[in-house]
């Protein structure tokens, strides 16, 4: 049999391509197509657009990455008291605007994306939010994804970079058990180091290596709400990757 | 558990896809998923059988093709092929941690046989 068209003719090299040659209707009928296309291909197209968009207004865009409670929030609101560069923040969360009124409060302009139960934020989410923002206003836009260390991973949002966060109390190799979020990082904060003390199994040196062989050229800072000048560090880091940028 | 969001963009291209060569069926999908992509293959197919339902896809068949990650050494230039769950990789040849990964970090929708 025909391996190709599976035709009864044993001995036989007709070309497939031609048509009408003992043609099998049934066989005929069906193709096999090479597509080869991401299939996040239309998110990406949107990310690209979204990243367009943020250059347009010269608007360095940021995607904040971390498990729940790990500090983003608490982060952006202690980098308003010290960036000297004005920021807007949006914010996914599955439910409340409680984060995006904990940064109005602060005076930053911010907007809530509540995701309901989508897991991580996508670029067309991202581009929805983009109309209620002024990014005349502001020098850098904030991400701030939804709390989760798998999703948010898999999709662009179209920022510039990725900020991701880990905090002492999470305990040891969540970076060895969490390589695709890591690996996206531009810069990786520990953060709530005031802690260290009570936490004594605890070792961030063996995290840091973790994180440095996962990605060799990860930036790392430690990060503690109560020393101001961690979080002058941040917003240096930002500062610094905004002019490399303009 | 994202791979619902993806399924539904999997069936987005297929359904364009399909559209464009007058497909009235699928037949026979191939994707192939990058062990750094960041999917559960397993979970993948699972939501895939369950949103096919009352699609293009109804009958299709779904194959996974599981990508290790191929990595080219920046030094010396090696090809390197990782297997499975394994995150950290430096170069097989000169022990080189400068790595550029070439496969294994994405989701790619490969063929479809149409009827």
């Amino acid at each position: 049999m025909c391996k190709d068209c599976g035709c009864s003719i044993v001995e036989h090299n007709h070309d497939h391509r031609v048509e009408n040659i003992h043609a099998n209707p049934q066989l005929n009928d069906s193709k096999t197509i090479e597509v080869i296309t991401k299939i996040l291909d239309k998110n990406d197209h949107e990310a690209a657009h979204n990243r367009e968009h943020f250059e347009k207004h010269g608007v360095l865009a940021i995607n904040l990455m971390s498990s729940p409670g790990s500090g983003k929030t608490t982060l952006l609101e202690k980098l308003a008291e010290v960036a000297n560069f004005k920021f807007g923040v949006i914010e996914g969360d599955l439910e409340t605007n409680r984060d995006a009124k904990r940064l109005q409060e602060k005076g930053i302009e911010a907007y809530q994306i509540q995701t309901g139960s989508a897991c991580h934020l996508d670029a067309f989410m991202v581009h929805k939010a983009l109309h209620h923002m002024n990014l005349d206003d502001i020098d850098v836009c904030f991400i701030e994804n939804v709390g989760n260390l798998v999703c948010p991973a898999s999709y662009d949002v179209g920022a510039h970079l990725n900020i991701v966060l880990v905090s002492v109390p999470e305990g040891n190799d969540k970076i060895a058990k969490y390589p695709v979020m890591f690996r996206q990082a531009d810069l990786i904060l520990f953060t709530k180091t005031d802690l260290l003390p009570y936490f004594e199994d605890y070792d961030i040196e063996a995290e840091k290596k973790v994180a440095r062989k996962l990605k060799p050229n990860v930036d790392i800072l430690e990060v503690n709400t109560k020393d101001i000048n961690s979080i002058k560090a941040v917003a240096n880091w930002i500062e610094f990757k905004k002019k490399m940028r303009s | 558990m994202h791979e619902y969001s993806i399924v539904q963009s999997l069936l987005d291209v297929i359904e364009e896809n399909a559209k464009k060569h007058n497909a009235t069926k699928v037949k026979k999908i191939v994707v192939k998923i990058g062990v750094l992509s960041g999917v559960e293959p397993h979970l993948l197919e699972t939501a895939f059988n369950t949103f096919k339902e009352k699609t293009i896809c109804e009958d299709a068949e779904f194959e996974m093709i599981i990508q290790p990650i191929v990595a080219k050494c920046e030094e010396c230039g090696h090809i390197n092929r990782y297997e499975q769950n394994q995150i950290f990789f430096e170069c097989k040849n000169c022990g080189g941690v400068e790595l550029d990964v070439l496969d294994g970090e994405e989701m790619l929708l490969m063929s479809l046989e149409l009827e």
